[in-house]
C-alpha cells in the first residue's frame, strides 16, 4: 500500500483518525504520477464554454480545442455556438513567424459568418511562449466589428485548472457593468457556478421562481451574453462550485457592493438549506418568501422521500468512493451518500483547497481516506483496500472501477442526467441503485474469486487433510 | 489543391471549425499503448495528457495510463529537462515498466528541449536507478501538436519504436513485421490469425489488441498485458520480410524502410486490406511470402464476401457516400465502395497528405468513371459545404460526423477514431475478407434501415 504512494506524495494523502488533521494541497502535480489533473486552458474553457452566443475561438494549436469539443452536457434554450470548435490550427510557420495575423482574420471572419454576442480567445501554452499579443488583436478586433473580444489568458502550463477558472471570471468581469439594470426586480439573484448539465440549472431557476424571485443571469449554464451584461442589477450572488466561480463574485462585490452566498444543489439537505439561506436574505424585503419556502420544499420532500427510502432499503451499509474534479461537490457526495444509508470511505479531489479539505475532515467518518491530486495507482488502490460498492468521479475514473468489478457514478461536466434538485437526489439514488445491485459484477474474475476466497480456502485444507 | 477549389466559391475560412484530425502526441500515446509492458509519456504541461487520457479513454472503454512531465512556468522558462528525468524515475519506480515512450508537445518543442540528449543525459546520470528497475528501455519521438495530425504522431512512433529499438539480434521462427497503422484492437487479432495461418511468426507493431481491449482479470494490471514483445521488435532486423499498411504512408516516417536501409530487410507497401481487391493484395503477398496458398478457410470468407456481394448489391446500388477519417481507412473505404456498386462522393480527411488523391484515384480507377472528390486538410465546416450538394445517401466515419448526419437525415455508419457515442470501438472489425463481410452488412442494413424509415407502410420483410 504505502509504495502505490510517492514519497513526494505522502503529505496529500490523509487517513482520518490516524494521525492530526493535515494536508499539503494546491501544489504542482508531480512529475510522472500520471495525474489526473488538467490544465489552466481547460478551467477556463469549462466555466465559459456555456456561455450559448458567444464565439469561443482557440489561438493555438489543434488539440486543445478539439479536446474540448461538446464534450460537456450543457444544454441551451437558444443559440447553441457553445457547441461548436473554433481554433486558429496554428502550424509550424505561425510558429515561427507569430500567429497574430491568423488569429486576426481568423476573428473576423468567424465574426461575421456566425455573428455572436461576443468572442472569448483563449490562449495556449504556445502563445505564451511565442508572445502572440492577444490583448492588442482582441481590441482592434473589438473596434472593427462593435461585440466584445475578450481575451482570456489561460497559456496551460501556468498553474492548474484554479488559476483558469480565475482567467474566466477575470474575463467575464470585462462584461458585468455594461447593460442596463433599470428593470431589474430587488427580489433577484444571479447564478454563479452552475452549467447546466442536463438542464439542472432550469430546475434550480423553477424553485427560484416558485419562491417568488427573478434570476438574472445564468453563470454560465445556458449563459447568455446580454445577461452578464447586467448581471452586477441582481440583488445577490449566488455560488456553488465556489472554485470556479467565486472569484467573479468576489470582484462583484467589490465594485458593486453585491454580497454573495455559497450553496449547493446537490443532496436534499444542501438543496433545502441553499433555498432557506436565500428566503432568509430576502425575507425583509417580501415576507412571504420564507413561507414559499418551505412549501415548496414540504411539497418536493413529500414526493421523494417515499421513493428514496425503496432506494435505501436496498443500499443500506455499501461503500462508496470519491474522487472528483472540484472539492465543493464532494461535499454534497458525502452527505448524499449518507442519506442513502452508504459510507464514504475514500474522498479526493483535483484542486481543493486547505479548507475543502478541512471541511472534508469535518464531516467525513473516522478511517476515511482523504486525497489531493491523486493517479489512478493510488486510486485503484484505495478503491481494493477499502473493498466499496461503487466509486464517483469522472470518464478517466471510469475504468479504474470497471476493471476492479465495482459499479460507477458519473459526477462530472459530460453527464447527461440531471443530479441536482430534489428530483436530482432521485436520479442519483437511482444511479447508485442501478449500477450497485447489477447482476454483471458477480461474472467478474475478481469479485469471484473474492466472494470463493474462503470456499476455495476451505476445499483446498479439507483435501490436504485427506490427502495427508 | 482544397485551396484551389474552395477559393473558387469563396475566400478559404482561416479557422478550424470542428476539426477532423487531432493533434500528433495523441497519435503517439496510442502507438506506445502497443507494445508490450509499455507507459506512455508526454513531455509538456499536465494538461494534454489528462485531455488525451480523457479521449482515448471515450474510445476504448480501458485505463489509459498517460505520464506527464507536468511542466509549470518556471520549467517552460528554465527548460523542462529536470522535471522530465524526476518523471522519467518515477515512472519506472511504479510502474515497473518494460518501455517508456516518450512524446513532445507543442510547448517542448518550442521552448526548445532536447529531448533526445535529455533521455540520452537521464541514462547515464542514473544509470544505476534504471538498472534496479529493469532498464526500461526509453524511446522518443518528436511530435510537435503544430505540425501533422495524430496520425503523423502514430506514424512516427512507430518509426522511433523501430529505429531505436530494432536491431539484428537473432530470432525464432519465420517471422513477418507487419505495420498495420491505426486500426482496432479486434482486426489487429484477425491479422495476427491471418499471418499465423500462413505458417508465419508475425510480428505486429503496434499490437494494441490486447492492451486496449483487455479482458476482465482478478488483479488490476497497472500496465495491461498484450502489446508487441520487445524482444520481438528488437529482432526486428532479422525478419524474412515487411508487411505496411499505408498508400498514403511517406517514406519519411515507414518503418518498414528503417528497416530495409538498415538491415536489408524486404519490404512491401500495401493499401490497408479493407474490399475484396486490397485483401487479395495483402493475401497475395502472404502467398509468396509464405510459398503457400491462401488456407481454405480464407478462400470460403472470400467466396461468402463475394456471395453476399451480389445478394446486396440492389439495396446499395448507386448511392452516394461521404467519407472521412484517417487517410488510410478513407483510401481502403473508398476501394470498397466502388466496388460494391457506391459511389464515394467526397473522401475527406483533416489530415494533410500529399498521397491522398492518387491513392484514391488508384484505388477508384478502373471501376468509377472519373476520381471522386478528394479534400485533405479539411474540417466538418468544409465537409459540410463541400458534401451538401451531392445529396449523400450515407456518411462513413468517426462519430464527430454525427451532427451532419442527423442534419441531413442519413444513416451514419461509424468507423474509424473517435467513437465517443456508440458502444463497441474496439470491437469493429473491418479489415480482411471477415471484416470486409461485416462491414458490407453493416452499410446494407443501415440503407435499408434509411429506406424503412421513410416508409409509411414499414415493410418486414424486404
Amino acid at each position: 500500500m504505502t509504495n502505490t504512494i510517492f514519497a513526494e506524495r505522502k503529505d496529500q494523502v490523509h487517513r482520518k483518525g490516524e494521525e492530526p488533521f493535515q494536508m499539503t494541497c494546491d501544489k504542482e502535480s508531480l512529475a510522472g504520477a500520471v495525474s489526473q489533473r488538467a490544465c489552466v486552458f481547460c478551467g477556463s474553457r469549462v466555466v465559459l464554454y456555456p456561455i450559448t452566443d458567444a464565439l469561443h475561438l482557440v489561438h493555438g494549436p489543434i488539440g486543445c480545442a478539439v479536446y474540448t469539443w461538446d464534450i460537456r452536457g450543457a444544454l441551451s434554450s437558444g443559440p447553441e455556438l457553445h457547441r461548436h470548435s473554433y481554433s486558429t490550427d496554428l502550424q509550424e510557420s505561425d510558429v515561427i513567424f507569430g500567429g497574430e495575423d491568423k488569429l486576426y482574420r481568423a476573428l473576423i471572419q468567424l465574426i461575421e459568418r456566425i455573428n455572436p454576442k461576443a468572442a472569448f480567445v483563449y490562449s495556449t501554452c504556445i502563445v505564451g511562449i511565442i508572445g502572440d499579443d492577444l490583448n492588442g488583436v482582441c481590441k482592434k478586433v473589438e473596434r472593427e466589428k462593435g461585440i466584445p473580444v475578450i481575451p482570456v489568458e489561460s497559456e496551460g502550463f501556468k498553474g492548474n485548472k484554479r488559476a483558469g477558472y480565475n482567467a474566466a471570471c477575470r474575463a467575464m468581469f470585462q462584461l458585468v457593468g455594461t447593460g442596463p439594470i433599470d428593470d431589474i426586480s430587488p427580489l433577484s439573484v444571479n447564478i454563479l457556478g452552475d452549467f447546466n448539465l442536463a438542464g439542472e440549472i432550469w430546475i434550480v431557476r423553477d424553485y427560484f421562481e416558485r419562491m417568488g424571485i427573478n434570476v438574472v443571469a445564468n453563470i454560465t449554464g445556458d449563459g447568455r451574453v446580454d445577461d452578464l451584461r447586467r448581471a452586477h442589477g441582481a440583488a445577490l450572488n449566488l455560488v456553488q462550485c465556489s472554485g470556479s466561480t467565486i472569484d467573479l463574485a468576489k470582484m462583484m462585490q467589490d465594485e458593486y457592493q453585491i454580497p454573495f452566498l455559497r450553496v449547493s444543489y446537490f443532496g436534499v439537505e444542501d438543496m433545502a438549506d441553499s433555498l432557506y439561506k436565500v428566503a432568509d436574505f430576502f425575507k425583509d424585503l417580501e415576507p412571504a418568501i420564507m413561507e414559499n419556502t418551505k412549501e415548496l420544499v414540504r411539497d418536493e420532500l413529500s414526493k421523494l422521500y417515499p421513493k428514496l427510502k425503496q432506494y435505501r432499503k436496498a443500499l443500506e451499509g455499501k461503500k462508496a468512493a470519491i474522487y472528483v474534479g472540484g472539492a465543493f461537490k464532494a461535499f454534497s457526495l458525502v452527505k448524499a451518500f449518507r442519506h442513502l444509508g452508504m459510507t464514504v470511505e475514500l474522498v479526493g479531489s483535483q484542486t481543493g483547497t486547505e479548507e475543502d479539505y478541512k471541511e472534508l475532515h469535518e464531516i467525513t467518518d473516522p478511517g476515511t481516506i482523504i486525497v489531493d491530486d491523486s493517479n489512478p495507482l493510488e486510486l485503484s488502490s484505495f478503491l481494493q483496500e477499502k473493498d466499496v460498492d461503487i466509486f464517483v468521479g469522472g470518464v478517466k475514473e471510469r475504468p479504474i472501477a470497471y476493471k476492479l468489478g465495482v459499479g460507477f457514478c458519473d459526477h462530472n461536466h459530460e453527464r447527461k442526467e440531471a443530479l441536482e434538485g430534489f428530483v436530482g437526489m432521485l436520479n442519483f439514488a437511482k444511479e447508485v441503485y442501478s449500477t450497485v445491485t447489477s447482476p454483471v459484477w458477480r461474472f467478474t474474475p475478481r469479485q469471484q474469486a473474492l466472494s470463493s476466497k474462503p470456499q476455495e480456502m476451505d476445499v483446498l485444507n479439507e483435501r490436504k487433510a485427506i490427502e495427508n | 489543391m482544397k485551396e484551389k477549389r474552395l477559393k473558387t466559391k469563396k475566400e478559404p475560412y482561416v479557422a478550424t471549425t470542428d476539426s477532423c484530425k487531432l493533434c500528433a502526441p495523441l497519435g503517439a500515446c496510442l502507438a506506445f499503448k502497443g507494445v508490450e509492458g509499455s507507459v506512455p509519456f508526454l513531455h509538456g504541461s499536465q494538461g494534454c495528457a489528462t485531455y488525451m487520457r480523457r479521449y482515448v479513454i471515450s474510445h476504448f472503454r480501458e485505463p489509459v495510463d498517460i505520464a506527464s512531465s507536468s511542466l509549470g512556468e518556471k520549467h517552460a522558462i528554465y527548460g523542462g529537462g529536470p522535471n522530465l528525468k524526476q518523471g522519467l524515475k518515477n515512472v519506472m519506480s511504479k510502474y515497473h515498466c518494460g518501455l517508456i515512450g516518450v512524446a513532445t508537445t507543442c510547448l517542448t518543442e518550442t521552448i526548445g528541449d532536447d529531448t533526445s540528449r535529455l533521455v540520452k543525459e537521464f541514462q547515464d546520470e542514473f544509470s544505476e536507478e534504471t538498472l534496479k528497475h529493469g532498464r526500461p528501455s526509453i524511446v522518443n519521438v518528436s511530435t510537435p501538436s503544430y505540425s501533422g495530425s495524430h496520425i503523423d504522431g502514430f506514424q512516427s512512433a512507430v518509426r522511433a519504436i523501430v529505429d531505436q529499438l530494432a536491431s539484428n539480434l537473432p530470432s525464432c521462427g519465420n517471422t513477418v513485421n507487419l505495420f498495420p497503422g491505426f486500426v482496432s484492437p479486434a482486426d489487429t487479432r484477425y491479422l495476427k490469425e491471418i499471418v499465423h495461418d500462413f505458417g508465419l511468426n508475425p510480428v505486429i507493431l503496434p499490437d494494441i489488441s490486447e492492451t486496449l481491449d483487455a479482458p476482465a482479470a482478478v488483479e488490476y494490471e497497472k500496465i495491461p498485458s498484450g502489446g508487441t514483445p520487445i524482444a520481438s521488435i528488437k529482432a526486428m532486423g532479422t525478419a524474412s520480410f515487411s508487411v505496411e499498411f499505408g498508400r498514403c504512408l511517406t517514406d519519411s516516417i515507414s518503418a518498414a524502410k528503417v528497416l530495409a536501409d538498415r538491415f536489408k530487410v524486404p519490404s512491401k507497401k500495401l493499401g490497408t486490406p479493407i474490399g475484396l481487391r486490397e485483401t487479395d493484395i495483402f493475401m497475395n503477398t502472404l502467398e509468396e511470402i509464405s510459398c503457400r496458398k491462401t488456407p481454405v478457410k480464407y478462400e470460403l470468407e472470400r467466396g461468402r464476401l463475394i456471395d453476399s456481394y451480389v445478394d446486396g448489391h440492389k439495396y446499395i446500388s448507386g448511392k452516394r457516400a461521404v467519407i472521412y477519417g484517417d487517410p488510410d481507412m478513407v483510401v481502403g473505404l473508398a476501394s470498397f465502395l466502388t466496388e460494391i456498386g457506391i459511389k464515394p462522393v467526397l473522401c475527406a480527411t483533416g489530415a494533410k497528405s500529399q498521397h491522398f488523391h492518387t491513392a484514391i484515384k488508384a484505388v477508384t480507377e478502373g471501376i468509377l468513371d472519373e476520381t471522386p472528390e478528394v479534400s485533405d486538410n479539411i474540417d466538418f465546416f468544409d465537409i459540410e459545404e463541400t458534401a451538401e450538394k451531392f445529396r449523400p445517401d450515407v456518411l462513413l466515419g468517426s462519430s464527430k460526423g454525427y451532427k451532419l448526419a442527423r442534419k441531413w437525415n442519413i444513416p451514419l455508419v461509424r468507423l474509424g477514431f473517435p467513437i465517443h457515442d456508440r458502444f463497441g470501438a474496439q470491437r469493429i472489425c473491418q479489415l480482411g475478407y471477415k471484416g470486409t463481410q461485416d462491414l458490407f452488412d453493416m452499410i446494407v442494413n443501415a440503407v435499408i434501415q434509411a429506406t424503412q424509415d421513410r416508409s409509411p407502410i414499414g415493410y418486414t420483410y424486404i
